[in-house]
């Protein structure tokens, strides 16, 4: 009963807190205790994560199960990181205090914290993200199909905007003038068009579903409806 | 001999007009200067106030204020002791007065300032500068209620009440149905299948923390998956990128066990923390999916980049896949690549839809009261803002402005 | 038998539409990576026509009286940066040809050093010589709290930043030591890649700066739909993706030529190359894709 009581009075207390936050510049400074605490909690529950990290890659090197030399590399490269970064290994000295060796800026480049971020971890993620644009154009292989008239037009608009977004979108139209009545034939207005007009009001009207969506899930957790999220055991 | 006097009076006359000729256009001293503090604020605005005398001689107004304690103390008391707000149109102290925001907060008091002393000065229309006149001193103070934040107010409590309303309507009997969402039918087809298939279920639950609601509301969807995949019997995996989450996951999970009748098929490194960082947890997830092919997968939560990555590997592995997430900008990666998708407020109206209590479907009527609040806010507006396109000095222009500021426009 | 087989799996040109339906996807990628990889190696370059949201953002900063002062947020870390850095650079020479104070933070981790990358290769590169740190420019650096550094900065810089990047205080640097608040600036320049960004400047800021001051930002094209509804009441400009890059780029250049390493200021312009190749092979594949569609019901029908 206390395990579940205990933590929806909370909720409801800091949930109602932020709310009054919002409009009394008073609890404003309780606002700020409380998302303290969260970041205290986020701070610890970290070394959980982490030591849940070294559970299940060390129980995957142990069992020699597939796939356990990334655990092996993945362990390592965690403790170079944090032993790296931790102690500022290479650091360069601060001007102010070069005497004191954790004053020092351990991430700039000369530093080999600086360098791991520099040219591991800048180019992994660039890399990451640049397979979005395989992805993209798989799927818009696969999904783009004019089934239907609403999907004709789908089809149309993605043209327009694909288009207008290079500079073909000028070479193809760039020739018909901006003040004549034909300028709506021009792809960047057509794109201008549909990007903030039709776009803005379509994405207008998701995001006020989405904020009475908040809305009312917050009364439901705060008000202690919707206890789905909380342990039963 | 009245004329011979004459002579010598207006020559005088004429030199006590040439000796002034310099200060003919430097208008009068600024009156009735006042300074008073912003009522219903949050602290660090103050209204000064000034009359002008003479606006026809008068260029510019400049408005100066006194270093609050702190400020001496760091710029030493060798500086000037005034410091210069702003140098404004003659007239902007009229009405309200002139608005002077950002004035820092005493050291000891962080919901007032120290006393401040403002002082006005005019500068004529040939540059000249009259003598500063001090208003009495004044402290810009937070107030318990902020003002401008009553439109607000009213909204919040409207859609409050809305909902509150209609949880107590359903208790009270009041019919409540609800539309048919596919997607949440889906889950016990999708589990099924991976059941089926015997391979695992992948339940993604964004990338975000716990104190985002779309997190929270993904957990919530986790606890029905999990239910679900533990009276199958089926392999639930669950990577998550904050150990928060992973800790809410986990007892989500073992609680749906415990509700499925199957504690004992609980295992909790099922339900493993990867990384915080975005496209390091991408990654791990994509080539797992690509190693193990789940049969299943969903993603609930919080999303943004890797939305398109991860729904092109479940397309790949042939999954059944089914998405749920508020974030806007990426529901047409999902819609694009997803067999299901759970839009916006769909999301967010899962919890109560797979509840299927009274109390939390009576919550979602209230939030479709608060939405017909809206559209009816729309369309009085648009309907104003013609009027007012149509006829610009007329009652309905300044209609459509009040109601605009009402909504903070 | 015969029959029945040839309709379930047609020949000529039909079969070869037919069987593009189920191509499999990587060589699409391989198509894509090309697209991409040969016009960065043949330096395919188009000319860019500036649109509204360029010339509004590039009428924003140079507007703006000479030397004043100015921040600078990069919102935005590697995985962006292919998109935004163009930007961002041009922003930089932008400001620093008009002499501006400028004043780098970051609401992102790896914001800061993004900020660095443009400090050392345009700022320093060409306008070094009459940019002093401290005076001319000063790098705060990355602040945790997300809205919540908008929220203190909008009363109090010092109270967010009391030292700045390489811990030294900012009461010792007179570009931030002047300044008290956003209110202080006039400019606000977010170059943005998601939350916290744009939006949260808009939410949080816009309303503690002075009416006159400008606020603009560069966006992902992903993310801009989300801001579009506030250009151009609230965001005087708004610079969209590798295009906006591209043209703004443009406007700046013409005006504000450099001498030497002119590449590092049209890398928008650059990389709208692989953009028009990529975006036209992705018209290419959705074409096929429907073709494929047409062809197999087709098929289908024959073989009922």
């Amino acid at each position: 009963m206390m395990r579940r009581t205990i933590p929806m009075l909370i909720l409801a207390s800091a949930g109602l807190l932020l709310i009054v936050a919002k409009f009394s510049p008073f609890t404003v400074s309780w606002q700020e205790t409380v998302l303290g605490w969260f970041n205290i909690l986020a701070a610890v529950a970290f070394v959980l994560g982490a030591g849940n990290l070294l559970a299940v890659n060390l129980e995957q090197i142990s069992s020699r199960r597939p796939g356990w030399a990334y655990a092996a590399i993945t362990l390592f490269a965690f403790a170079v990181t944090l032993v790296v970064g931790m102690f500022k290994v290479g650091a360069v000295p601060n001007g102010m205090h070069p005497d004191i060796h954790l004053a020092g800026a351990h991430d700039v480049p000369q530093a080999p914290f600086g360098w791991i971020y520099d040219y591991m971890l800048v180019p992994l993620t660039s890399t990451m993200f640049a397979m979005l644009a395989f992805y993209v154009a798989s799927a818009a292989f696969r999904a783009f199909r004019a089934k239907n008239i609403e999907a004709i037009l789908l089809l149309g608009t993605a043209f327009i905007i694909l288009l207008s977004q290079t500079a073909a979108g000028m070479f193809l139209t760039g020739w018909i003038p901006e003040d004549s009545v034909f300028s709506f034939l021009r792809l960047d207005v057509m794109k201008r068009g549909i990007t903030e007009h039709i776009q803005t009001a379509g994405m207008r009207a998701i995001t006020i579903g989405i904020a009475l969506g908040v809305a009312a899930t917050s009364l439901r957790l705060i008000f202690g409806i919707d206890k789905s999220y909380l342990s039963k055991t | 001999m009245l004329r011979i006097w004459r002579v010598p009076a207006m020559l005088a006359a004429l030199l006590a007009l040439t000796a002034t000729a310099p200060f003919a256009a430097l208008p009068p001293d600024p009156a009735d200067v006042s300074a008073v503090d912003r009522p219903g604020d949050g602290g660090a605005a103050v209204f000064v106030r000034w009359r002008v005398p003479a606006p026809d001689e008068t260029a510019r107004a400049i408005v100066e204020r006194s270093r609050t304690v702190a400020e001496a103390t760091r710029d030493g008391a060798a500086d000037e002791p005034w410091i210069l707000v702003a140098e404004v149109d003659p007239l902007a102290g009229a009405g309200d007065g002139y608005l002077v925001s950002g004035l820092p907060n005493s050291k000891g008091d962080r919901h007032a300032s120290d006393e401040i002393v403002f002082r006005v000065a005019f500068i004529g229309t040939d540059g000249e500068r009259t003598p500063a006149i001090e208003a009495a001193p004044v402290v810009a103070r937070a107030n318990a209620f902020l003002l401008d934040k009553i439109p607000l107010a009213i909204v919040c409590v409207i859609v409050s009440a809305a909902v509150l309303a209609w949880i107590l309507l359903a208790r009270a009997g009041w019919s409540v149905k609800i539309r048919r969402i596919a997607a949440l039918e889906a889950i016990d087809e999708a589990v099924g299948r991976a059941t089926e298939m015997g391979r695992s279920v992948l339940f993604v639950p964004g990338i975000q923390d716990m104190n985002d609601i779309q997190t929270v509301a993904g957990v919530t969807i986790l606890g029905r998956v999990a239910k679900t995949a533990a009276e199958y019997d089926a392999k639930l995996e669950v990577p998550t990128s904050r150990s928060i989450v992973m800790t809410a996951a986990r007892e989500t999970v073992q609680s749906a066990h415990f509700a499925a009748g199957r504690p004992e098929t609980y295992d909790e490194s099922s339900i493993r923390y990867i990384t915080d960082e975005q496209f390091g947890y991408v990654a791990y997830v994509a080539g797992r999916m690509v190693r193990e092919k789940p049969a299943a997968c969903f993603y609930m939560g919080a999303f943004y980049a890797e939305s398109l990555v991860l729904a092109e590997n479940g397309n790949a592995i042939g999954a059944i896949q089914v998405a749920g997430t508020a974030e806007a900008s990426q529901l047409p990666f999902f819609v694009a690549a997803c067999d299901y998708t759970l839009i916006g407020e769909e999301f967010y109206a899962a919890s109560a839809y797979l509840s299927g209590e009274r109390d939390q479907l009576g919550s979602i009527k209230g939030q479709d009261l608060g939405k017909l609040f809206a559209a009816a806010a729309i369309v009085v507006g648009a309907v104003l803002a013609t009027l007012a396109s149509l006829s610009p000095s007329g009652p309905m222009a300044g209609a459509s402005t009040a109601f605009r500021a009402f909504f903070g426009g | 038998m015969t029959t029945k087989n040839t309709e379930q799996n047609p020949g000529g040109m039909r079969g070869f539409f037919v069987r593009l339906g189920g191509l499999d996807r990587r060589w699409i990628f391989l198509a894509m990576g090309l697209s991409i990889a040969v016009p960065i190696l043949l330096k395919l370059r188009f000319p860019e026509v500036p649109g509204p949201m360029a010339r509004a953002t590039f009428e924003a900063i140079e507007s703006l009286p000479n030397g004043s002062r100015v921040l600078l947020s990069f919102d935005f870390d590697p995985a962006s940066k292919a998109e935004l850095q163009p930007m961002a650079n041009a922003l930089v020479h932008h400001c620093a040809s008009k002499g501006h104070k400028i004043v780098f933070m970051a609401l992102w981790p790896l914001g800061k050093q993004m900020a660095d990358q443009a400090i050392k290769e345009i700022l320093l590169e060409y306008h070094g010589d009459k940019y002093e740190y401290g005076t001319d420019y000063v790098q705060l650096g990355f602040k945790a709290g997300n809205e919540g550094v908008i929220k203190v900065l909008t009363t109090n810089i010092a109270e967010a930043y009391p030292t700045d990047a390489s811990g030294a205080a900012v009461s010792g640097l007179p570009l931030v030591a002047d300044a008290r608040d956003l209110g202080s600036f006039g400019l606000v320049s977010t170059i943005s890649a998601g939350y916290p960004g744009a939006k949260e400047w808009v939410q949080y800021g816009r309303e503690s700066m002075k009416p006159e001051a400008r606020l603009t930002s560069g966006s992902t094209g992903v993310q801009a739909s989300q801001l579009f509804p506030y250009y151009p009441a609230q965001l005087n400009g708004l610079l969209v993706a590798v295009k906006g890059a591209a043209e703004y780029e443009t406007l700046v250049t013409e005006k504000y030529p450099v001498d030497r390493n002119s590449e590092r200021l049209e890398q928008g312009r650059i990389r709208m190359g692989p953009q028009l190749v990529a975006h036209l092979l992705m018209i290419a594949l959705i074409v096929l894709g429907n073709i494929a569609m047409i062809a197999s019901r087709g098929s289908q029908g024959g073989a009922r």
